[in-house]
């Protein structure tokens, strides 16, 4: 069976509404006019390869990589890992996972981050690496803080991490965040809310997973992520090249 | 009762924020030492074959102000119509890069290769375009748009994307002008009277 067919349509119905009140933002930045439907053409059935070359040693270890493994951040140790794959469940290897959050006091380091919690001297907040031959990736860091943000009154973000994910073509593309199992705060989130589907946004929680935790070093936390796939068949033409 | 077909749902997407630049071009935020460079900087090496065009612009939003933190991705063939990866493609083309605005004119620069029209499932061709993924504040899932170059005409009249735009006063969205020798300009507007069209595929 190939694996050469079009991008299986995108589901919207799973993924965010455009515009909701309760997230203020989208009602003045988030588009009006219906998207274009097309199927997806070489355009979006292509993307940029990725070498394992461009990652550096201490790129996923979010605790180190500021100071060059001179010294350590500050906040609770963790563990993120997890399997990207693609709708059909297959593995989806050798593509390139970024990261960013908040320091452990919920602060980002960015020139318009001004909220009261300190910068960490130790801590930048960035981190990339690339799935291994099976899908597999992992990432040390610490728990980012939660965070108030202007929306409506007394509003807060529970604790995220920001994930960017490129899988093998350009339509697979996808943002997203990472929330953290038990947190009271996610209930609360419209951001999370955008999603009105609740086991969808269910998909965004973290679970805590013992096993995989390091005694007297790092709690972890397994995030499992699914792109795109592509229509099985073998009776649409191989694209030229594809 | 019939056999039960397993489907994954896709990850749902959320917006990158306003700090999405810590992620994806850190040493732009300011964050330097942890990678020597950002990632995409650049969509062609020095060499590619073809016009070696300059494409500039801006992101705005529903007051038609300039937004600074959105951050860009394109994607496109070379001058022959190839992609990175496919047989015989330009291998000065990288075919992806990254921008982001600038922190005073809100301005991005796309220097590249004029893409060649690609081929399309049904035999006929697409004109040149560039794809571009844009993620901003305010905005829940990344939006897909192409721009498409003003002065190829004949290709434009038959392409298969372009050809579906209605109202047809609405195709100017996706047409970067022509302003200067081998230089063009394409701005993308989220929202209001002149929205760009995003695309669904
Ligand atoms: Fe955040």
């Amino acid at each position: 069976m190939t694996n050469s067919g079009p991008l299986i349509p995108r589901n919207r119905g799973i993924h965010p509404v455009i515009h909701d009140p309760e997230m203020k933002t989208t009602m003045i930045l988030g588009p009006m006019e219906p998207l274009l439907s097309m199927e997806s053409t070489m355009t979006e059935e292509t993307g940029p390869r990725f070498g394992h070359g461009i990652i550096g040693q201490l790129d996923n270890n979010l605790i180190t990589n500021f100071t060059r493994g001179k010294s350590e951040a500050i906040g609770e140790r963790i563990r993120v890992h997890g399997r990207v794959v693609d709708e059909n469940n297959r593995a989806v290897p050798n593509t390139l996972v970024e990261i960013w959050q908040a320091n452990a006091g919920g602060r980002y380091r960015h020139a318009t981050d001004h909220y009261l919690a300190p910068l960490d001297l130790n801590f930048g907040g960035c981190g990339r690496t690339m799935t291994d031959q099976d899908g597999f990736y992992e990432f040390l860091t610490i728990k980012p803080g939660a965070y108030p943000w202007p929306n409506r009154d007394n509003e807060w973000r529970p604790m995220h991490i920001h994930f960017s994910i490129f899988g093998h073509s350009f339509g697979q593309r996808l943002i997203t965040q990472m929330y953290f199992e038990g947190d009271p705060l996610i209930a609360r989130c419209p951001i999370v809310g955008t999603i009105k589907d609740r086991a969808q946004a269910n998909q965004l929680v973290a679970a805590l997973d013992i096993k995989n935790s390091r005694p007297m070093d790092y709690l972890a936390y397994k995030f499992d992520i699914v792109l795109r796939g592509r229509r099985q068949t073998m009776f649409e033409n191989r694209l030229e090249g594809l | 009762m019939a056999q039960s077909i397993v489907n994954l749902f896709e990850t749902p997407s959320q917006t990158a924020g306003p700090y999405v630049q810590i992620g994806c071009t850190p040493n732009f935020a300011g964050i330097n030492g942890v990678y020597p460079e950002d990632f995409g900087l650049r969509a062609i090496e020095d060499g590619a074959q073809g016009e070696i065009i300059t494409i500039r612009g801006r992101v705005y939003d529903k007051f038609d102000e300039p937004m600074f933190d959105p951050m860009i991705e394109s994607w496109q063939a070379d001058a022959a119509g190839r992609f990175p990866g496919q047989p015989d493609a330009d291998p000065k083309v990288n075919g992806f890069c990254r921008f982001p605005l600038d922190v005073k004119t809100a301005e991005y620069t796309l220097k590249t290769v004029k893409p060649g029209r690609t081929p399309s499932r049904s035999g006929g061709f697409h004109a040149p375009h560039i794809a571009l993924w844009i993620v901003a504040r305010g905005n829940n899932i990344g939006l897909n748009t192409r721009i498409y170059f003003e002065d190829e005409q004949e290709h434009n009249k038959v392409d298969p994307v372009l050809h579906r735009v209605k109202p047809v006063k609405r195709l100017d969205t996706l047409l970067a002008r022509k302003v200067g020798e081998h230089e063009y300009h394409f701005d993308i507007r989220l929202r209001g009277e002149q929205e760009t069209v995003f695309l669904d595929m």
